[in-house]
């Protein structure tokens, strides 16, 4: 077998990325899509000592409502819409540390042991000051049979999990979630390696 | 097909990266997670990513000294920075999505969080490109080539010259931000963003003059690869389970 390469080290995003952000703010970035319901995610990012972070990048990743991945490899026969992507990015404001994500709640997509995953959307964190992304997930609190069974929350050590599950707010329509980010502290969000 | 294609990865190589925390660069102290990552076995939600359906780009993207879209070029030396996109055995990746970002020729952004440096816009230049590899995995990007510029981590610190690269791999797991550079730099000793790879894997980051690439009566070429994570092969995956 021929030696591997090495991989390219990563840098900081910095604080000078604008691309693909969406309008006005940067912190709102609808994603089209047929059907399904339409959810509001907002939160705040904050770094070791409480601040917030004004410039943290937020990518997202996530199946459609049925629970299928605009990708090539999900070559499973469910409803796919071109128009839904499943990524959006979003910037956190420079004032006040807040991101928002309108987006579709994503459907369950397979498991590694023939089940299925909890709706989860993917979360790529970066932001000047960090060297190397980081990776969490979002779930839902008003899918709570689902996060119990789901093999990957079940990894994480019950008093973390709530860093990773979105609080539906009360008599919300549409349905608005918080979810925060938190670098350090007691509860620090949990961050994959993968 | 009722079951999807989950495709195995080897394991991200960290000791290749820089650590989150690294407190020459002041920064990343309070931006850097103090718990361990918690490794999972990555699932169709890792193994699929946006760059394969993102739509969108054109050739004109991808030429810095005329996407300002103003009918004049930018200002500065004309580079041209081109090469590949590979996998780590060696493949090339086709359809990955680049993004660059930089400083012009007088080391400023054209981005409203850049106040502090008093050097001059220009006009014709916006910094940011994009473009898609092709089916071989080759980029190329005309440009101008990136002045240093300071910053203030320290007194007196200045940012060897560098472009920004964007790259959306096949998969969310090949995500990758990383900065490229030029040979030669003498900034390279006192940059702690630079310095923040370990010593045997900086060098990845840095472009190399060639003169193939170059065009006579029009720019110097730079060439730099980039190296994503890449699939197991066969073998490999029997010696993981």
């Amino acid at each position: 077998m021929s030696p591997k390469l090495g991989e390219t080290p990563s840098q900081t995003v910095g604080p000078y990325y604008s691309m693909r952000l969406g309008g006005e703010g940067q912190n709102v970035i609808p994603v089209p899509a047929e059907g399904g319901q339409r959810i509001t995610i907002t939160g705040k990012v904050f770094d070791g000592d409480r601040n917030h972070v004004e410039d943290a990048l937020l990518e997202f990743w996530q199946a459609n409502p049925g629970g299928r991945y605009n990708h090539p490899d999900d070559t499973r026969e469910l409803d796919l819409d071109p128009r839904f992507s499943g990524f959006a990015r979003a910037m956190s404001d420079f004032k006040t540390g807040t991101y928002r994500l309108e987006t579709v709640k994503p459907g369950r997509v397979p498991d590694l042991e023939g089940a299925f995953q909890a709706p989860h959307i993917s979360v790529v964190v970066q932001a000047r000051g960090m060297l190397d992304p980081v990776f969490t997930r979002i779930y839902f609190s008003d899918e709570e049979e689902a996060n119990h069974d789901d093999l990957i929350l079940r990894r994480v050590p019950e008093a973390r999990r709530g860093t990773l599950v979105a609080e539906l707010e009360p008599g919300s329509d549409p349905a608005i979630y918080w979810f925060d980010i938190r670098f350090q502290g007691e509860d620090e969000t949990v961050f994959f390696d993968f | 097909m009722t079951e999807p294609l989950i495709r195995h990865y080897g394991p991200k190589a960290y000791s290749d990266h820089p650590p989150f925390r690294y407190p020459d660069y002041k920064s990343t102290v309070k931006r850097s997670p103090t718990h361990d990552l918690l490794s999972i076995v990555a699932t169709l939600s890792e193994t699929t990513g946006p760059g394969p359906i993102w739509s969108d780009i054109s050739e004109e993207d991808a030429d810095l000294t005329l996407n300002a879209g103003t009918g004049s070029p930018a200002i500065g030396e004309r580079i041209i920075v081109t090469g590949h996109v590979l996998d780590e055995n060696g493949n090339g990746v086709p359809g990955t999505i680049l993004e660059i970002w930089q400083a012009n020729a007088c080391g400023r952004y054209a981005h409203w969080r850049e106040t502090a440096f008093p050097a001059p816009l220009d006009p014709n230049f916006l910094g940011v490109g994009q473009c898609r590899t092709n089916e071989t995995g080759e980029y190329r990007f005309t440009t101008i080539k990136p002045g240093p510029y300071p910053w203030g981590n320290h007194p007196n610190a200045w940012r060897p010259a560098h472009i920004h690269f964007s790259v959306l791999g096949p998969a969310l797991l090949t995500r990758l931000v990383t900065q490229m550079y030029f040979e030669g730099d003498p900034l390279f000793p006192l940059d702690p963003i630079y310095n923040s790879a370990p010593e045997h894997s900086r060098e990845r980051m840095v472009a190399h003059y060639d003169h193939d690439v170059t065009e006579e009566n029009w720019a110097l070429g730079y060439r730099f690869d980039i190296v994503l994570r890449g699939e197991l092969s066969m073998l490999e995956e029997l010696d993981e389970s």
